[in-house]
């Protein structure tokens, strides 16, 4: 029974993130479009709309390439360890006041570790494509996505030590408004963190187009380079979905189904912050991605916390 | 130390802005040795020219530089016309300085558009080329085509201006600065796009000169050499700019003064725009076949990616003996290996973005 | 400077240069020896000309006549040198080391003509493959690809 009920989660996990990937897209096109001035996708549907929904079947039906050198077995199926760790991660997301798709007590830690190893599958897939360019992008986004792990986790923390709970819904339950104010500094650098966790720009240096051409999917195509598109915009929508659960309360004001509607519409709004940021910004390089990590973003999650435990017996 | 790694950047890669192989020595991210390989693009122009009249070249010459057609067309017609004593009506001459200052802004808007898609800002790109293509728009309606105008001739420029085309100018013209200073703050304003640029590939002055490098290149580190100002030709003389300098030499004031030249070809095109006179745009009783008497001549013009000369050899037949393009882009590109040793991967796209090669002119 | 200030600048500084000195299409030319090209071009750098804008050479049928075009900036002037070298055994010294601008260009013209440039530091093709046959400018360059234009005249 437990094994059918984990097996319905799975498809709706990965029908929702398809979905949300569909729409994501689409949004991102409009959004990316109006920062530069045009007009992004027209025809197909009401606002192009639907212009996803025919970028599909053309994805399901380009032509799968395997390089003749790559590593077949590993090259094949790295993308599915891509983009699977991801879709886990979003069941433990509080979509409402006393609702998740699976209440643990751990919640917040699964949520931050189990998209960890999605990192084992990207240096997978950039080592078994023997390309010198998608090794260099694996090793880059190895780097990045292990340290960016510390601010992120030192930045959920200080709602952890407000909430005194690892358990979403407690955290959900317990949160009040002027936690906004007191951990806004921390939820600054969970955004960065996250956007670095997502390899977007302008943290995108492991898949740079203009250096590394594509970086660890430079040689995948059809539905396997989709899945690696998929994950970024899982992943996208999961920490959106995470950022506006604990920063921001959740469904806070209302609870049950009006709850799950104000939930996304935070959710949209961090997304679009997303778009914006990595429409308008340059990229860094790699060593001005590694300080920003570990002498600014590091030491001031630090600071947060520590203003956090200061504050805390006073409430 | 690590062991090396070897990465072959091209021949078809989206920063090499054309086919450029770049075989880069990597200790880790650090380029030990960048080793451009050119000549992926070589389509002998030079060799062909041999074989056609002297008009038949000036289509030839629009496929050298394609981002800035216009000057190859203008440094050729210079050198045939020095070679056969042709006199340029002034009109003429007016029409090539208006048109080779807009193309100056489309190929620099090129330029500080793909340092910006280098560095990742998709969004300066794209606003760079909204000015671009409406350049490019009226060159359209200028000669018919937007990207090979073959529209400077021997003895002056094949057709005059189309009705209504000044004014069109005139009002790109009013507008273009306003944007630059808007590019400026989006791309050049922004904290990253600063620590990417500033302090990256810095190129001496001295070097600059002894590299034979020009243009934006040279003048990115304080080399106050232009054409325009110091060996004037064609109307030049008679307007009033100023020519931007740099003076750390590194990406960002390479960058950056293409920006301001854009602005100071506003100045000027506005200006010759004030003192355009109706008259013939085409010298009067030039031969159907042009065979100049035998010997040599070359001249030079300040294009957009520096000095672009021309030499010609004529042995008194309807063809070129020798033609030669002396291109800047190729000198400017010879001091990437300099440029690019000690900085990372990610440096090198944004070198090679800032030094603006085009390879139709490098290879030829 | 003009043409005959440059003359005049020249002559006081390298008389033996002087007689070489001409005026073509309103540009001053230095014709050569080969073998004293290098001596020469020294001596040019040293009145001024700190610009090497261009190396190329012609083929003349009888020998190859190398251009090397010199600018100066502080005496905003320019001048051609040119130099003749035997088409059987076509060398002439690099003047890489006076300006590495020379670089580049020299391995040009040894790609397309063959001229071989002693003191070079590094010699190769650089716009033809490294297995190419034959050095395509020269005006008896044979290939079967080459489609010569219909005489239309």
């Amino acid at each position: 029974m437990t094994l059918l009920w984990g097996f319905l989660w799975g498809v709706a996990a990965v029908a929702t993130i398809a979905s949300g990937a569909i729409l994501g897209v689409w949004w991102e096109r409009k959004v990316a479009a109006r920062i530069q001035m045009r007009f992004g996708p027209q025809q197909i549907g009401p606002f192009g709309s639907l212009q996803m929904i025919a970028d599909v079947p053309k994805l399901l039906f380009k032509e799968d390439i395997v390089p003749e050198l790559a590593d077949k077995a590993i090259f094949k199926y790295a993308p599915l360890f891509v983009f699977g760790p991801v879709a886990v991660s979003m069941v433990v997301i509080p979509f409402t006041a006393g609702w998740a798709p699976l209440d643990t007590s751990v919640g917040i830690l699964f949520f931050l570790a189990v998209p960890s190893i999605e990192v084992i599958a990207i240096l997978l897939s950039a080592w078994a494509s023997h390309n010198t360019l998608s090794t260099l992008g694996g090793l880059r986004a190895t780097a990045q996505m292990i340290s960016y792990e510390i601010p992120r986790s030192l930045a959920v923390l200080s709602i952890v030590l407000l909430a005194g709970s690892l358990r979403p819904l407690d955290v959900v339950e317990a949160w009040r408004w002027w936690w906004m104010p007191l951990t806004f500094i921390a939820f600054v650098i969970y955004f960065i963190a996250s956007i670095a966790e997502m390899n977007r720009g302008p943290f995108d240096i492991p898949e740079a187009e203009s250096e590394l051409v594509a970086g660890y999917f430079a040689d995948y195509s059809g539905m396997r380079w989709a899945s690696f598109m998929m994950a970024e915009y899982g992943s996208m929508i999961a920490a959106s979905l995470f950022g506006a659960a604990v920063f921001f309360g959740g469904g806070w004001p209302f609870g049950g189904a009006l709850g799950v509607v104000v939930l996304i519409v935070k959710t949209i709004l961090i997304m679009t912050a997303i778009m914006w940021v990595k429409w308008t910004f340059p990229r860094l390089r790699q060593d001005q991605l590694m300080s920003l990590c570990w002498k600014v973003l590091t030491p001031l999650a630090i600071v947060q916390l520590v203003i956090v435990g200061v504050v805390l017996p006073w409430l | 130390m690590t062991e090396e790694t070897i990465v072959n950047i091209g021949p078809s890669h989206p920063s090499t802005h054309g086919v450029c192989r770049i075989v880069v020595t990597l200790d880790g991210e650090v380029v030990v040795k960048a080793e451009p390989i050119i000549g992926h693009l070589h389509r002998g122009i030079e060799k062909m020219a041999e074989n056609r009249t002297y008009l038949q070249v000036v289509p030839l010459t629009d496929r050298l530089d394609y981002v800035g057609s216009m000057y190859a067309n203008w440094a050729y017609c210079r050198a045939v016309e020095r070679l056969a004593g042709i006199r340029v009506p002034e009109r003429a001459e007016y029409i090539r300085v208006i048109v080779c200052e807009l193309q100056r802004i489309a190929s620099h808007m090129m330029g500080i558009g793909s340092t910006g898609a280098d560095t990742g800002a998709f969004t300066a790109f794209m606003y760079a080329f909204a000015q671009r293509d409406h350049v490019v728009e009226l060159f359209e309606a200028l000669c018919g085509s937007r990207l090979t105008y073959n529209y400077v001739r021997p003895g002056g420029v094949s057709m005059d201006l189309p009705d209504g085309w000044v004014e069109q100018v005139r009002s790109f013209v009013a507008q273009h600065p306003a944007a630059m200073m808007e590019l400026d703050t989006l791309l050049f304003g922004n904290v990253i796009a600063r620590a990417r640029l500033k302090g990256v590939g810095v190129l001496p002055a001295d070097t600059a000169v002894a590299w034979g490098t020009s243009g934006p290149t040279a003048r990115g580190s304080g080399v106050n050499w232009d054409l325009r100002r110091d060996d004037p030709y064609s109307v030049y003389p008679r307007f009033d700019f100023e020519v931007p300098l740099g003076e750390n030499g590194d990406c960002y004031d390479r960058a950056r003064i293409r920006l301001w030249e854009c602005v100071e070809s506003c100045k000027i095109i506005d200006q010759a725009l004030d003192q355009l006179e109706p008259g013939p745009v085409k010298a009067e009783g030039l031969p159907r076949l042009l065979a100049p008497r035998p010997g040599d001549a070359y001249d030079h013009i300040e294009s957009a990616r520096g000095s672009l000369g021309v030499y010609l050899v004529s042995d008194g037949s309807p063809r070129p003996y020798r033609m030669k393009v002396r291109s800047p882009a190729f000198c400017n590109l010879s001091v990437l290996p300099l440029l690019a040793e000690g900085h990372t991967l990610s440096d090198l796209v944004v070198i090679i973005g800032s030094l603006d090669p085009v390879f139709g002119e490098v290879d030829r | 400077m003009n043409i005959n200030e440059l003359r005049e600048h020249l002559c006081s500084q390298y008389p033996d240069l002087c007689p070489l000195f001409s005026v073509e299409f309103g540009d001053g030319v230095l014709v050569i020896d080969a073998d004293r090209l290098h001596e020469a071009a020294t001596d040019l750098r040293d009145l001024g000309f700190d610009r090497l804008g261009m190396v190329t050479a012609v083929d003349t049928r009888d020998e190859f006549e190398l251009v090397y075009r010199l600018q100066s900036r502080q005496m905003h002037a320019g001048i051609f040198v040119k130099a003749r070298v035997p088409r059987d055994e076509p060398t002439i010294a690099s003047v890489t080391d006076l300006w590495p601008a020379a670089n580049w260009q020299e391995r040009e013209v040894f790609d397309m003509f063959g001229i071989v440039f002693t003191g070079h530091p590094d010699l190769r093709r650089i716009l033809l493959t490294d297995d190419w046959v034959g050095y395509p400018l020269r005006k008896d360059y044979q290939d079967e690809r080459i489609i010569r234009r219909p005489d239309y005249i």
